[in-house]
Parts: structure tokens; C-alpha cells; sequence
């Protein structure tokens, strides 16, 4: 995928499985957003084969069209219309011949905008534009949904609604995609993970095989340690994430133990010391090196 | 192949909506031309060259309205469209780009079919007398014109910001008002002007609607070629460099 002389996207590889959640995870300017523009079909790949529900997103774009649902990142809606003009309009848009698919109030009030519904999409706050936003991806009752950044600048309540409905569509088995840059969103939503970042894939695969790649010890203490003090076995794997807080990636074998062992011995009180997987926060600032 | 009625009603329900709630277009394509064939029609201070004035300024006004229509509403809303992304998210949708034209197309018709609904019973009620109008001829200068100013319109509006796409849709409407041979005479401009504006697709459009309602045309041979020419040049243009984002 290019812009010009830009490579925004390069030879990537990855499949999303229906009844799951897969989240499209890098920082901005990763490629993200070409990406999943490429699979609706807004833009075209200059190579390589694209398939979204087997079929081509720009040759089979009519029938394609009919069975996917979009989320933009932003806008899309004319700012003088009114929220339930647009769910009706985009109901309107899904509905073939007679029958009524979808009634655009039940669809309002599926993501909490009832009481807005003759508001104009300009008086609608940040988080009520994401849910009527959403709301026109519903509109086509779809197998596959593209959500770009759903839960951006939208309130707890709106994201908990958000959550709901997005796990309740994976369960009855569509396929849903989404792209952001919120990793706390996305780990309690999705089940599985792709990060991008330059135009690659870095990594791809269940939640928790990505998360379980990386095995972290958290060791919090109630003062300060000095890691130059450190002996020889121990030096060197501890990584200061803020003070009094510190981790160790991938410990080998009795690593753990001698820690325990030092940190008795300086008589330095343990607040909590724990081994699990790495968060999706510290699996994504390991692979791509900074901040989402 | 099967064929739905119903998105294109969705989207045409929608446009309709989306132009009532606009005031500013309304001023531009009723409001405007009402008040001009009014206060022009009450005054007679324009140097028509006409024995009856208003033979001169329905047409005129008439044109007026049809370019402003097609062109600068049109041309306005759609360059917001792409804006704000409207035509994006349309894009992946049922839709398809045939419907949203047809859908567009059947909006302008519907505001004319206002405008001219508004227009030609005030210019009867000041005066204008309609017995040698040729209306066939006058539907079909309107549905040309519709078309040449539509694809100029559309042609601003896909390739330029929102912003300058505004400013430049009502930068051309003053210049073609000005200019185009519907409230000032070719033969009151500077000569080289009333040769580059009998070119102009508003001075075409005025002329043929002259020599269809009232039988005054200038020269309705040359100005229906080229009508013609900028109906013809214009569709193809848009269709080959409007941006839909």
C-alpha cells in the first residue's frame, strides 16, 4: 500500500477468525488505518491478495457492501443531521425490497442515544458521535465489522456499552476487527492480536499466546533499591519502571529465588512480587519501542 | 439482476432532509432569485434593450436559479460531503456511486421544480406575458443547463478543500451573475468581456431560455452549441478527476 513514495504498508500477513475479536494494534502512522481501508475496499493494495469473507474487497465491493459494517475513525455523517435521520437513512441503505432489517429506534437505543435522538450529529458529544457512528455499522446487520478507534474520547459508561455490544456480536459469530491505539480497551475486548508498526506485522496471534511470549516478574519494595549494589547473578535484569516499582523480562531459573534470597538479606520489605504474563501495554512498548 | 428501490429512497429521503435543514442554500437557490426578479421587475432600472423588461429578466432569473441550483448547491454541499467523510462512509455501503448520483440528481430536480414552481407565476403576476413560450424547448434548456452546471459544479467541488471549494462555488455565481447575460445585457459589458461571457455556460443558458419563453434570443443557435459543449465537457471531466475523498 502506497501514498506516492511512501510505503504505508508492506508486505503484511494476517487472518481474522469469526466469532472473534481481533484487534489491530500500532502506533500512529503504523499502518493501521491503510490496512483496514485496504480490507473495506476504500483503497486498493497495489499488490498482493486481499480476502474478506472470501471475496475480494474492491471486484466483489456490491456484495461485500451488503454484509460488512464500517466504523470510521471520525466523521462520515453531515453535521446537520439528526441521529435517528441517519440511522434511518443508513437502515434504509441495508434494507432490500420490503423488508425492514433493522428498525433504526431499536438500533438507538441499543447504544444509549434514545434521549438524542433528534439532536443534530453537531451537538453530539465525542463519545455519543462514536456511538451513532456505531450504530450505522449495526445498521447492516453484518458478518464482518470494521471499527477504527470505537472507543475514542468516549466516556466509561459509553465504553462499558461499547464492550458489550461488540463481545455480543462476536458471539453470535461475526467477525470483528478493530483498530486502536488503546491497549487497555482492546485487552478487555479482544481475543486476538496483530501489531503493526512502520507498515509490518510484528507480531500476530491469540491474546494470551502474545501476552505469554513475555513472562514478567513485577517486584514493587517499600524503598528504593540500588541496582548498582547488585550481585553478579541478579545484576543487569532488573528494570526500573518507576521508583520503588521494577520488573524482570523472561527470568531464567532461580532467578526468582536469589532475589528473594538478596532482598531478605538487605532486610528490604516486599510491598508485592509477582510472575505472570506481560500486559498488552508492555508486550506492544517491547515490540515497537515506545508509547501506543 | 436484482434491483433495490430501497437505498436510493434512503438516500434521497436523507439529501432532501440535509437540504431542508440548510438555510443558506435555500437563501442561494429561492430566496435570491425570487427577490431579484421582484425588485428588478418592479423597478425597471435595468438597460434590457427590451420593449417589456421582464421579457427579458424571467429568463434571465430563470437561468439565475438553475445555475445556482445545479451548480452552487450542489457544488457546496458536495465539497462539505467530502469534507466531513460522508461520501466516504457512503462508500461502503449498498449505495454504489450510480444511486447517489441519481439520488443528487433527483434532489436538484426536485428544487427546481420549486424554484421554477415560485419563479414563474411572480413573473406573471409582474407582468410577463407567457403566450409565445415554447416550454419544450424551455425543459430542455433547463435539464442541458442543469447538467452543464452540475458537472462544473462538481468539478470544483472534488478536486478543491471545503473551504476554498465554498469561496470559489460563490466566487463563480457573482462572476457568471455578473457576467452571464442574465440580469445585464451582453451588449452593456466591455467588448472583450461580452465575448468571453457569450461563452460562458450562464450566457449560453439565459440566451436559449430567451429565445424558448419569449422569442428574444441573441443568437440561439450558437448559444445552444454551446450549451451543449460545456454539457458534454463537464460530466466527463468530473468523472475523471473528482476525488471522493
Amino acid at each position: 500500500m502506497r501514498y506516492g513514495d511512501l510505503l504505508a504498508v508492506d508486505n503484511i500477513s494476517f487472518s481474522a477468525r469469526a466469532g472473534q475479536v481481533t484487534a489491530v494494534l500500532g502506533p500512529n502512522g503504523a499502518g493501521k488505518t491503510s490496512t483496514i481501508e485496504v480490507c473495506e475496499g476504500i483503497r486498493k493494495a497495489s499488490s498482493g491478495q486481499v480476502r474478506v469473507l472470501g471475496l475480494d474487497p474492491v471486484k466483489d465491493r456490491r456484495i461485500l457492501a451488503k454484509k460488512m459494517g464500517v466504523m470510521l475513525q471520525d466523521g462520515g455523517i453531515y453535521p446537520s443531521a439528526r441521529a435517528i435521520d441517519v440511522v434511518r437513512q443508513y437502515c434504509g441503505l441495508y434494507t432490500s425490497g420490503r423488508d425492514k432489517i433493522v428498525a433504526p429506534d431499536e438500533l438507538l437505543d441499543l447504544v444509549g442515544l434514545s434521549e438524542r435522538r433528534l439532536s443534530p450529529w453537531r451537538r453530539l458529544s465525542g463519545g455519543e458521535k462514536q456511538r451513532l457512528s456505531l450504530a450505522m455499522a449495526l445498521a447492516a446487520q453484518p458478518q464482518i465489522i470494521f471499527l477504527d478507534e470505537p472507543t475514542s474520547g468516549v466516556d466509561v459508561n459509553g465504553r462499558t456499552t461499547i464492550r458489550q455490544i461488540i463481545r455480543r456480536l462476536a458471539d453470535q459469530g461475526a467477525t470483528i476487527i478493530l483498530a486502536t491505539h488503546e491497549l487497555d480497551e482492546a485487552e478487555k475486548m479482544c481475543d486476538r492480536v496483530v501489531i503493526f508498526d512502520k507498515g509490518k506485522v510484528l507480531v500476530e496471534g491469540g491474546l494470551d499466546d502474545v501476552r505469554r511470549a513475555r513472562r514478567v516478574v513485577r517486584l514493587r519494595t517499600v524503598r528504593p533499591l540500588d541496582l548498582t549494589d547488585m550481585p553478579d547473578n541478579l545484576a543487569g535484569w532488573l528494570i526500573e519502571d518507576a521508583p520503588c516499582d521494577y520488573s524482570i523480562e523472561d527470568a531464567p531459573q532461580g532467578l526468582i529465588a536469589a532475589l528473594a534470597v538478596w532482598l531478605s538479606e538487605r532486610g528490604i520489605d516486599v510491598i508485592e512480587l509477582r510472575t505472570g504474563m506481560a500486559s498488552l501495554e508492555d508486550t506492544f512498548k517491547k515490540l515497537t519501542g515506545g508509547a501506543p | 439482476m436484482k434491483t433495490s428501490v430501497s437505498p436510493l429512497r434512503a438516500q434521497l429521503r436523507a439529501e432532501l432532509q440535509i437540504l431542508a435543514r440548510n438555510g443558506e442554500q435555500l437563501l442561494l437557490t429561492l430566496i435570491i432569485p425570487v427577490m431579484l426578479l421582484v425588485f428588478f421587475g418592479m423597478t425597471d432600472v435595468l438597460p434590457t434593450g427590451f420593449d417589456d423588461h421582464m421579457d427579458f429578466l424571467t429568463p434571465g432569473v430563470i437561468a439565475l436559479a438553475i445555475m445556482s441550483s445545479s451548480m452552487v448547491s450542489l457544488g457546496i454541499a458536495t465539497g462539505f460531503e467530502r469534507s466531513y467523510k460522508v461520501l466516504k462512509r457512503l462508500g461502503v455501503t449498498p449505495l454504489g456511486r450510480p444511486r447517489w448520483l441519481i439520488a443528487k440528481v433527483i434532489t436538484i430536480l426536485v428544487v427546481q421544480f420549486i424554484q421554477l414552481g415560485i419563479l414563474i407565476p411572480v413573473a406573471l403576476l409582474l407582468d410577463w406575458q407567457a403566450d409565445d413560450a415554447q416550454w419544450l424547448a424551455a425543459i430542455g434548456a433547463v435539464v442541458t443547463g442543469s447538467i452543464a452546471f452540475a458537472g462544473l459544479g462538481l468539478f470544483i467541488a472534488g478536486r478543491l478543500r471545503a473551504e476554498v471549494n465554498l469561496a470559489a462555488q460563490n466566487g463563480l455565481y457573482l462572476l457568471l451573475l455578473l457576467l452571464g447575460g442574465m440580469v445585464i445585457p451582453f451588449d452593456k459589458l466591455p467588448n472583450p468581456v461580452a465575448a468571453v461571457a457569450k461563452c460562458l455556460p450562464s450566457g449560453a443558458l439565459a440566451d436559449v431560455l430567451r429565445e424558448a419563453l419569449v422569442n428574444g434570443g441573441d443568437r440561439p443557435a450558437t448559444s445552444w452549441l454551446v450549451l451543449g459543449i460545456w454539457a458534454l465537457v463537464t460530466p466527463v471531466l468530473t468523472a475523471l478527476t473528482f476525488r471522493w475523498e
